[in-house]
């Protein structure tokens, strides 16, 4: 792996030529339920480049979760991931065994994870020294007082005032805001390569959102680590990602960087979901579009394309044939859809 | 007879919520949370005033004082030129059937053991709107279709329907008895993306249909409020700080919470969220347990003076029907 120079700014445009960090190839995980075999991630293909900003867009119930918590091998019965690869620094995370000590030595140290709920994710019991200095003695191997030491520094860095006074507080005694910055300390503490945040912001207040993001974004610079953000806000992933992955019922419909999929959006569902949310900026009387129907049981699904009955662009061999693989439009833009999508886009034009 | 009664349906003067402390076996009260402290504010008939804020700013606490669900501190509500809080009981039951309420989770707030069709027809039997049986179905399978649900799934129970759906029995639920004025109370937060363009269709679309319907729209996501509302009212720890059209909300901001709150809202549109502004603010929403002196927002403000601390700026207009509660502007 090429050596980072610290000093170079993090440009979020150009594309640059940096190594891949991590592949995810056609990752399968499977639910099995009284009702049926529900296959929440179906086949899965992205990457992570070094020191890139990816989004994971789409509703709940789509896999996105289920997605990344494969990943890091979180998956429990009546889950199971049934096929794929995870390819970080050469190897195959899957082949690893989920309590063995090469995958132990990756999750959590390597490959980090910021939760939801910040108020479920802090055990309640323990105070917050105990819980973000058990990873630095876990995989650092430090003393108790080193480690005491570095925990009072990495909530300082995440902004929590007056760190050395608060290291020996509980969970409960610091704010929902407070507790996602102590989320984010302990899943910096280690120096991880990729960071993932799963709806990092979503149980909290708009102006703390816009606080832990930035914060996320400051850090992930200053750690030179990538960041996965997994969320259903699209102005997020504006905002903060470079790349955009696109989920329905647990497949990538589309994907591309930022500029591809709100400038020229070509996925039916990408389509929908931007005519389908009111923006600030909007004109008076706008009409939202909303997209029909219902996102589908992902019990016994068809072969065909799982978007077919709520699109509007269906043309006859979306029925004919099965889900579309994902095609490249041009460079790194691409879609999983037959239909052609081109004429019919008008929204969100360039400014 | 008030004079307002043509102009405003909801006078609110000076509303003040305070929620009592008490610590102690005698449940002695050692402090107040002032949950809404001093908002004044009016709802013309057929209008939506959007009431947008973070957590704890009083937002529910105003809707829920509205319908008189709290008896308010003090202050007072004039609801179609009647005085609220100081109605009986059983006056302020037959208002109740003028002014309606849609709840935010659409889970808790159906009775799962209720038929949808029992639900939405409970506030009919509850203000004697119908007279017998078959009048009663007729509106209830009325109501259903209005709300775009098939009438035929009025013996269904809630759990046989998605979020959405739910979300549309509320919404059937509050049109029952064709109230003027419906409180929604963070109606499309529990709710997935696509489904949310949905519900707020439904309710602009009857909105559109059904002369002089009222909505006080609550909720925290800005662009939600602005897309629906006529008007925007920013609330922060109990007070209001802007109230203003709810275009010149997003072109001519003036309170410095407002313009941060909505530099706080990433818009999903790169080229625009290039040349943004952010304004990110320091520090969090102070406890309404013990606010700061003087204007609440000015230890997060990035426009304050040590003026700011002295007294509680007054809402006051500045042209257009446009109020900013803020010295510096």
């Amino acid at each position: 792996m090429p050596s980072i120079p610290g000093s170079e700014a993090y440009s979020s445009d150009k594309e640059k030529s940096m190594a891949e960090l991590l592949k995810v190839e056609n990752l399968k995980t499977q639910f099995h339920t009284e009702g049926g075999v529900v296959k929440a991630v179906d086949g899965i293909s992205y990457h992570i480049d070094e020191r890139e900003i990816i989004g994971l867009v789409g509703e709940s119930g789509c896999g996105k979760s289920v997605s990344q918590l494969s990943v890091m091998q979180l998956i429990s019965t009546p889950g199971e991931i049934v096929g794929g690869e995870v390819i970080f620094e050469g190897q195959d995370l899957l082949k690893y065994k989920t309590h063995g000590p090469e995958m132990r030595s990756v999750r959590g140290a390597k490959i980090a994870m910021i939760f939801q709920e910040p108020m479920t994710s802090l055990n309640p019991v323990l105070t917050i020294n105990q819980q973000l200095t058990e990873m630095l003695e876990l995989h650092l191997g430090m003393s108790k007082k080193v480690a005491r030491e570095r925990a009072i520094e990495l909530l300082g860095m995440v902004g929590i005032p007056s760190a050395h006074n608060r290291i020996d507080d509980y969970p409960h005694q610091f704010s929902g805001g407070m507790r996602q910055r102590v989320m984010i300390a302990m899943a910096l503490s280690c120096s991880p390569k990729i960071l993932i945040a799963d709806e990092p912001t979503t149980a909290l207040d708009v102006t703390t959102q816009a606080q832990l993001l930035e914060l996320m974004k400051d850090m992930v610079e200053r750690f030179k680590a990538s960041l996965v953000i997994v969320t259903h806000n699209l102005g997020v992933v504006a905002r903060y990602a470079q790349r955009i992955y696109i989920m329905y019922a647990g497949r990538i419909v589309e994907e591309g960087t930022i500029k591809d999929i709100f400038g020229k959006p070509r996925h039916p569902y990408t389509i929908g979901l931007l005519k389908c949310i009111p923006r600030l900026d909007e004109e008076e009387g706008r009409k939202l579009v909303p997209i029909e129907g219902l996102p589908p049981n992902l019990i016994n699904m068809p072969p065909t394309c799982a978007f077919l009955p709520r699109c509007s662009y269906k043309v006859e061999r979306c029925f004919q044939e099965p889900w579309p693989p994902l095609k490249r439009l041009h460079d790194r833009h691409y879609i999983s859809c037959y239909a052609n999508t081109e004429e019919k886009t008008g929204e969100p034009t360039e400014r | 007879m008030n004079p307002l009664k043509d102009e405003a349906i909801l006078d609110v003067r000076d509303l003040k919520m305070y929620f009592p402390v008490t610590r102690g076996l005698l449940r002695r009260k050692v402090a107040d949370v002032k949950a809404v402290d001093g908002v004044t504010f009016k709802i013309r008939r057929g209008e939506t005033l959007g009431l947008v804020g973070e957590s704890g700013c009083g937002k529910t606490t105003i809707g829920r004082c509205v319908l008189r669900l709290y008896q308010p501190t003090s202050g007072s509500i004039f609801f179609e030129g009647e005085e609220l809080s100081s109605l009986s009981e059983s006056k302020m039951r037959r208002i109740r059937c003028n002014m309606a309420l849609i709840f935010q989770d659409p889970y808790s707030s159906l009775d799962p053991r209720q038929s949808a069709g029992s639900i939405v027809g409970e506030p009919l039997k509850v203000h004697n709107w119908v007279g017998s049986q078959s009048e009663y179905n007729d509106r209830v399978e009325q109501l259903f279709r209005l709300v775009g649900l098939d009438s035929s799934m009025t013996d269904r129970f809630p759990h046989e329907f998605s979020g959405g759906q739910r979300q549309r029995i509320g919404v059937a639920r509050a049109l029952a008895c064709e109230p003027s004025l419906i409180v929604c109370d963070e109606p499309i937060s529990a709710l997935d993306v696509s489904i949310q363009a949905q519900i707020i269709n439904l309710l602009e679309e009857l909105q559109a249909g059904i002369k002089g319907l009222t909505y006080l729209f609550i909720a925290h996501d800005l662009s939600v409020v602005k897309h629906i509302s006529d008007r925007v009212a920013v609330m922060y720890l109990g007070h209001i700080v802007e109230i203003t059209k709810s275009r010149t909300l997003y072109e001519n901001p003036l309170h410095p919470y407002t313009k941060s709150l909505l530099s706080a809202v990433p818009i999903a549109d790169p080229f625009v969220e290039e040349k943004r502004e952010r304004i990110i603010l320091k520090g969090e929403v102070p406890t309404p347990l013990n606010p700061p002196s003087g204007c609440s927002f000015h230890p997060r403000c990035f426009m304050a003076t040590p003026e700011c601390s002295q007294a509680v700026p007054p809402l006051r207009d500045v042209g257009a029907g446009h109020q900013v509660a803020c010295i510096r502007v």
